[in-house]
């Protein structure tokens, strides 16, 4: 491994400063995707500043009626929240079907956030690979491709995010709060990630030196009923072949309020958008369940190895809207 | 570059440099020559590495020693009490839950921060009721918990009954 130096910053803007000043440096967190990455020789960062002991690590109130997790909360006392557990069981559920017991001690909702692909090709230095040498070609494409995405790709990129924790964060419609150079800002969540298109070395729309401070899950009634689904290749331990995290409000029968996201199928958490204008104010039954999934899924563009992908996503979204439908 | 760091393991202190490279893994079983967490894999995915920190149990291979300077660590060695082994560690041995016993000292450091989530009404993949008060620690529920701990010699068989009876002590 490279050597590199380490620092622990004082406070936030320390941080944040400490990067800037450093264009090689990165933030550390649990360590449990960047440690594994260096050793890889993927990532190679001059100096590592801990944010680990920075921000908050505590779940705490809005007053608009959220919740706001600090970046530090450990995954598995986010997922064991009670506020958590009652008001945004997706969240719980999709923590709980990530890695392991240990791990989740130690990974961090920020460092979950900014987790790298798993693509082979990139964790390999031998290979090709376009997001971890621009301009060196994709591996995947014409390789083994099971585990990439459907949706979204490009020419130069077709990985996924391997991230359970934010895919439901996606269907929950969260904020995520950054601190950079310029100061505080908030958005949505599905601003956080990218397509890859013809950059695909950036997986987020951050800039270098911006720390995740903190993700706000705003006030949704439907969130009570919401729901993870995770298809993998052994029962545990495992990332996801295809999964998704919806939440349903139905009322006399009509569907009143969807949320719908997808992993395991793009480079970012996909938002099936599509597929929940779709559902508004339909009969919530399971033929509508499909004829969404269909709709969402139109665009799909199967690699060699992953057209099961296709079936698997359709499926799994209408076996989850029906049971939050029966769950009412 | 190097980092004065304080480890505090199985209740001894430990004063000691170490390269920022250094794993908390590498820190024990190298610098200070504790070896009951093993090395597996390096990378996460195996467990055998399992240590408790701050009494929550972690991948040591994962954690970097700087990062956990002032921890309090507690590996398999560390269990046993006045030469008295830990139930879970007389379980496992009433069990027969191990073949070569390579994965056996991350199992058990694992089970026994298990039981703690178990105690502390932290849910499972596995567990019907999100919202249940009372964890009931049935096979499913110690095989979910404990996936993060992979056994080469497949000696889950006795493992599982293992850590149930152990977790009855
Ligand atoms: C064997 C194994 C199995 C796994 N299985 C799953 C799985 O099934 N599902 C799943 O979702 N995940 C899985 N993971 C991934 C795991 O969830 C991530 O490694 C973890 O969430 C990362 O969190 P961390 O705090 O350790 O991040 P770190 O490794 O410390 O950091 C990750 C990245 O985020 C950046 N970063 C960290 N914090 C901040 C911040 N506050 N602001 C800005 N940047 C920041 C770092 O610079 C780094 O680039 C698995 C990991 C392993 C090793
Ligand atoms: S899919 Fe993306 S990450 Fe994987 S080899 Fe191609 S460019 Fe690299
Ligand atoms: S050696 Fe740490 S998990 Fe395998
Ligand atoms: S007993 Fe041999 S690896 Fe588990």
């Amino acid at each position: 491994m490279k050597p590199y130096s380490y620092q622990r910053a004082e406070d936030v803007d320390g941080a944040v400063a400490a990067l800037v000043e450093q264009p090689n440096a990165k933030f550390l967190a649990g360590g449990t995707n960047l440690v594994d990455l260096m050793k890889l020789g993927v990532e190679e960062p001059d100096a590592l500043v801990d944010v680990r002991r920075l921000t908050s690590d505590h779940v705490e109130d809005l007053d608009d009626g959220g919740l706001r997790i600090g970046a530090a909360v450990p995954n598995s006392v986010l997922a064991a929240d009670r506020k958590i557990r009652t008001r945004y069981p997706a969240l719980s559920q999709a923590l709980l079907a990530g890695a392991s017991g240990q791990l989740r001690n130690l990974a961090t909702t920020g460092g979950n956030l900014l987790q790298r692909t798993r693509c082979v090709y990139w964790q390999d230095v031998t290979t090709p690979c376009n997001k971890r040498e621009p301009g060196s070609g994709c591996s995947a494409i014409e390789g083994h491709n099971k585990n990439h995405a459907i949706l979204g790709a490009s020419e130069h990129c077709v990985a996924t995010h391997p991230s359970d924790m934010a895919v439901a964060m996606y269907a929950l419609d969260a904020f995520v709060v950054v601190h950079g150079p310029d100061g505080e800002r908030r958005f949505p969540i599905e601003e956080l990630h990218r397509l890859p298109g013809d950059e695909p070395q950036r997986d987020t729309t951050l800039e270098h030196g911006e720390l995740i401070t903190a993700v706000d899950l705003p006030p949704l009634d439907l969130a009570a009923n919401s729901k993870y689904r995770k298809v993998r290749e052994r029962a545990s331990y495992a990332f996801a072949l295809v999964s998704v995290a919806a939440a349903l409000d139905v009322e006399d029968g009509v569907v009143r309020d969807v949320r719908i996201a997808l992993g395991g199928v793009a480079h970012k958490p996909w938002r099936a958008t599509k597929a929940e204008e779709a559902l508004r104010g339909e009969p919530a039954n399971e033929a509508n369940f499909h004829a969404a999934a269909d709709i969402e899924l139109e665009d799909a563009q199967p690699l060699r190895d992953n057209a099961f992908k296709i079936p698997l996503a359709r499926n799994i979204i209408a076996r989850t809207l029906l049971d939050l439908s029966e769950e009412r | 570059m190097d980092a004065e760091i304080t480890l505090h393991v199985d209740g001894a202190e430990h004063r000691l440099t170490v390269d920022t490279r250094t794993t908390l893994l590498d820190a024990l079983r190298e610098h200070l020559e504790i070896i009951s967490p093993k090395k597996g894999c390096d990378h996460g995915q195996c467990g055998a590495c399992t240590v408790l920190l701050d009494g929550r149990r972690a991948n040591s291979c994962l954690a970097l020693a700087v990062a956990h300077d002032g921890t309090e660590i507690v590996t398999a060695g560390g269990l046993a009490e006045n030469g008295d082994l830990h139930p879970m560690q007389r379980s496992f041995i009433e069990h027969d839950g191990f073949q070569c016993g390579y994965c056996t000292p991350g199992q058990i450091v694992s089970a026994v921060g298990m039981l703690e989530e178990v105690r502390a009404g932290w849910p499972s993949h596995v567990t019907e009721d999100l919202n249940v008060e009372e964890i009931v620690l049935d096979d499913d529920e110690i095989r979910e918990r404990m996936s993060g701990n992979l056994c080469r010699c497949a000696a889950y068989a006795n493992i599982v009954p293992a850590i149930r009876e152990g977790s009855e002590r």
